[in-house]
């Protein structure tokens, strides 16, 4: 594929696109109007026509992989089908061309809609409310630890000041804690992959504000002692979060909040099926239990007996606000969509067949690669690469750069930190058998290169746009804004 | 309705190679007293013309700001988004990838949030921004963090000009860390240098300001940027990105860290989101900056390319070292803005900024002239003006919505002393004749109330 040039590198002087009315009020002088204020010299945008933007952004588009491409079995991502019905109902002018100030009189179906959304995530849940206003699932984890935070406080525990987290748990788990203010204290794995309980009972104490917990965990194991586990942290008075981001494995199987969870979120970008975007928009939406509620952000959506829907500001306990208005709207509406669409036994099906999915690549890649726990997983499975490492000198980003090769987005590596040479793969409910087979076959034909002809794994990828990028030019030549030439 | 593909055939094949007898076996690890008995109390699936036709009435049971005439602002603008701004935001190539962790399979995601980092640092005229942040208010609130760590104190000053929820947000967030908020009141819609004087006195680490602030007026930047570095503050500004068409950006005055909301460059207001928080800092802060940098380089074979780079500030690689927790930004929100500033380009831009002042100067003069208005403040404004009303703001509004008409914001509930006032925004978007209807209506209620 050619390379494309920087949108800078196009057009000419004076070429244009949009085209906006001319003014028509009575004309006035900018500087008499802006007096005191200094004026803009030179502007450098490109220069371009419509087409030429068409077509940049379009050749862009076909350096990239995505979904709608191909399989994308990118663990803990849960790359999912994003469906099409749901982009033309975000789309609708009584959803897209609403301004949030408006009066509530006017967007009573908007209000509607968050409060059906937040009533569904409450209930799948198992938890008494939700709030759909974090942009991220790392957001949410922040929000849910000022929410902690805050309970701690009202009830006169100030000290309660660390945050326990398995080792296995996302960056963003510690990052969130730190941020919020708190201690982080690891939790180790035991030797079937799980939360080590002993450990966490010692950990445990007047000083444990929380325990954050993945549940499946990043190895795609269902933490079977979570009821323990949560006991051991409430008897120490601590709450416990349950990071939502491996939800689909749970839908309509088993509820957080029935397991004793305090505080969820969600990734409504993952298990509610909302595109990514190449990195957002998201929506990190967060359940609570009863104890909790009073704690959610400003302004809670709610509804009179006569079913009237309102914005409530007077919340004296609330922790304030994390979003300048209600949060990714849209986001949430898409994830709305996808809700009414599956229904209760949809929603189910979709964590049978993810369970399904990920066990048969499990099985498949049985003998090809290390499995370190090769056991019944749930929507995941991680596998390593220490075998072809050890024999050949092939890593598991080797690995993963060698699938681009045969047209297959690679699976997440070196997490879960805990496994060595780490492949993480969530091939998700909506890939067939097939396609399912065209990966595992994948990897089972580079499993073969890895003896065979190791230097073509090595030094894959060779068909993409661009080959492996110098990581290390890029942090020492810092080149991160395209310049104008000084004139 | 459902989108697994899977068959009752494919179910019986895939199991017999599992070695397993049924999904249920599978789950065996789900404890029997966690599990769920019978179903979610979700409701019933519903197939894609039931789906539609029920989003088609919810949305209809909306006021959109196509059936009516809008005149709100405060922080998120109705503006005019060329059709190719979606066309291309939609391309599933774009909308359905993941973040770009793998280069070779993420060029066209990894080139336009360059040129996206690219557009934000000509507009503010500054050397780094990042991939996006959620919105301006998380902006803000991670800027001033950013100004704490810098400084090395644990006071932020803010101007109560700045957005009333940009301020809650930060409070939030401030609530969380060991530093202490202190805001300084405004004088005549504007920060003054007297705001300085304040947060130098309380020990700040910066001054975050606004500009045009939330009155919409347009802030004296180069001043107070001036007087923040000889009272050794951090100047931290949030800019609305179309008054750069028209305005000296803030870069050039020698801001510190500069943010806002990008929603007005191509992005819909969708009920308040998803937004696009710009940021943007000098060089020599790259090591506390949060979010996402894609950065160019060159692959094995010397060819251009680009990657995400200075990841060793992330949580991912830091955990709980990290600068800050973001990851999920607003790619796809960066995208429309690349798109949409692409198609305005360089003259486009300059036009939109001029014909929101040139059309926002109109209304206030007719309001004052014809339906007994003041301008609240003596201070020059873009897009946005208080103006203070003969009558209770909220009555005024009510008898506009019985013409199809959204007044202004109603100031009152933010500020008590100006609960007279109502914040008026005129776009690009509104015609003369939209602005005299809006005009005559007030006069009329005005004069009937």
């Amino acid at each position: 594929m050619a390379p494309e040039p920087l949108i800078f590198e196009q057009g000419s002087a004076g070429r244009r696109s949009a085209r906006l009315p001319e003014c028509d009020v009575p004309l006035r002088d900018v500087a008499g109007l802006l007096a005191g204020r200094r004026l803009r010299g030179r502007l450098d945008l490109p220069e371009v026509s419509e087409l030429d933007v068409v077509r940049h952004f379009t050749r862009l588009s076909h350096m990239n992989y995505s979904i709608d491409t191909g399989i994308y079995p990118l663990g803990s991502c849960t790359m999912k089908y994003n469906p099409k019905v749901n982009e033309v109902c975000a789309r609708l002018p009584g959803f897209a061309r609403l301004h949030p100030l408006q009066p509530e009189a006017t967007v009573q179906g908007a209000l509607q809609v968050l409060f059906e959304v937040q009533t569904m995530l409450a209930q799948i849940a198992g938890m008494a409310a939700a709030t759909v206003q974090p942009s991220a699932g790392a957001h949410g984890e922040l929000l849910s630890l000022m929410i902690v935070r805050e309970y701690h406080l009202s009830r006169g525990e100030p000290l309660r000041q660390v945050v326990l987290i398995p080792d296995s748990a996302h960056g963003t788990n510690p990052a969130s804690a730190a941020r919020c203010g708190f201690k982080v204290k690891a939790i180790p794995a035991d030797a079937r992959g799980l939360t080590d309980v002993a450990a966490l009972a010692r950990a445990a104490g007047p000083d444990t504000a929380a325990v954050m917990l993945t549940n499946p965990n990043t190895l795609g194991l269902f933490e079977s002692d979570i009821s323990q586990i949560c006991r051991i942290v409430h008897d120490a008075g601590g709450l416990v979060y349950c990071d939502g981001a491996n939800m689909n494995a749970l839908l309509g199987l088993t509820r957080p909040g029935d397991m004793g969870f305090d505080v969820m979120h969600f990734n409504l970008h993952k298990t509610f099926s909302t595109p990514h975007g190449g990195g957002g928009p998201g929506c990190g939406a967060i359940a609570v239990g009863a104890g909790l509620e009073p704690f959610l952000p400003v302004p809670v959506v709610s509804r009179s007996s006569e079913g009237v829907y309102s914005l409530c500001y007077d919340r004296p306990q609330s922790v304030g606000a994390v979003h300048s208005f209600y949060g990714a709207f849209l986001v949430a509406l898409r994830a709305y969509a996808y809700m009414l669409t599956l229904g209760p036994d949809g929603l189910r099906n979709v964590a049978e067949m993810a369970v399904l999915n990920a066990n048969y690549v499990r099985t498949r890649l049985r003998g090809l690669f290390d499995i370190p726990q090769d056991r019944a997983c749930m929507h995941e499975v991680v596998v390593s690469a220490t075998r072809q490492k050890n024999e050949n000198g092939v890593r598991a980003l080797d690995i993963s750069k060698r699938l681009m090769d045969y047209g297959i987005h690679p699976p997440t590596n070196y997490f879960p930190l805990i496994v060595p040479e780490a492949l993480m793969i969530e091939p998700t409910e909506t890939e067939s058998k097939e396609a399912l087979d065209v990966l595992c076959d994948a990897l089972a034909a580079i499993a073969r290169e890895c003896s065979e002809t190791p230097e073509v794994v090595k030094g894959a990828p060779h068909t993409t746009a661009v080959s492996r990028m110098d990581e290390t030019a890029a942090v020492r030549n810092l080149d991160v804004r395209w310049r104008p030439a000084k004139d | 309705m459902s989108y697994t593909p899977h068959t009752a055939a494919d179910i019986r094949a895939m199991l017999a190679v599992i070695g397993a007898e049924s999904v249920q076996q599978l789950i065996a690890d789900i404890p029997s007293d966690v599990r769920l008995a019978g179903s979610l109390d979700v409701p019933a699936a519903m197939s894609e013309p039931e789906l539609v036709r029920r989003l088609r009435e919810l949305a209809s049971s909306n006021l959109d700001v196509d059936s009516t005439l809008c005149f709100l602002g405060a922080g998120l603008y109705d503006h005019f988004t060329p059709a190719v701004v979606d066309a291309l935001v939609s391309r599933g190539e774009f909308a359905t990838a993941y973040t770009p962790y793998q280069p070779e399979l993420s060029q066209g995601v990894l080139q336009a949030i360059y040129e996206y980092q690219s557009l934000i640092g000509l507009l503010t005229d500054m050397p780094l921004a990042n991939a996006s942040m959620y919105d301006a208010a998380t902006g803000l609130a991670e800027a001033c963090l950013m100004a704490c760590e810098i400084a090395g104190r644990s006071v932020v000053a803010v101007s109560d000009a700045v957005h009333p929820r940009y301020r809650l947000v930060l409070e939030t967030y401030l609530r969380t860390s060991d530093c202490a908020l202190v805001t300084v009141p405004s004088q005549g819609g504007l920060t003054s240098s007297d705001a300085v004087r304040r947060a130098a006195e309380a020990g700040a680490a910066c001054l975050a300001f606004q500009s045009p602030n939330f009155f919409g007026a347009v802030e004296d930047s180069e001043a107070l940027i001036a007087s923040l570095k000889v009272a050794k503050l951090l100047s931290v500004v949030a800019v609305d990105p179309v008054s750069l068409g028209l305005l000296e950006p803030p870069g050039s005055f020698g801001a510190d860290i500069v943010v806002g909301e990008g929603q007005g460059l191509g992005v819909p207001m969708g009920f308040g989101g998803p937004l696009l928080g710009f940021f943007a800092c000098r060089l020599e802060h790259q090591r506390r900056f949060p979010g996402r940098i894609v950065g160019a380089t060159v692959d094995k074979e010397g060819r251009r390319g680009y990657t995400m780079t200075l990841r060793t500030r992330e949580q991912d690689i830091r955990r709980e070292k990290a600068t800050s927790n973001i990851c999920t930004n607003e790619a796809l929100m960066a995208l429309a803005a690349t798109v949409h500033l692409c198609a305005l380009g360089r003259e486009g831009l300059r036009q939109v900024a001029g014909l929101c002042l040139q059309k926002s100067h109109y209304a206030a003069e007719q309001l004052c002239l014809k339906a007994g208005c003041t301008l609240a403040f003596d201070a020059p404004y873009f897009k946005e003006f208080a103006i203070r009303c003969p009558a209770p703001p909220e009555r005024i509004n009510e008898a506009l919505a019985a013409q199809g008409i959204i007044g202004g914001y109603a100031l009152g509930r933010d500020y008590s002393a100006l609960s007279d006032c109502m914040l008026v925004c005129v776009t690009e978007t509104k015609s003369r004749a939209d602005i005299d209807r809006f005009v005559d209506a007030t006069r009329q209620i005005v004069e009937s109330l």
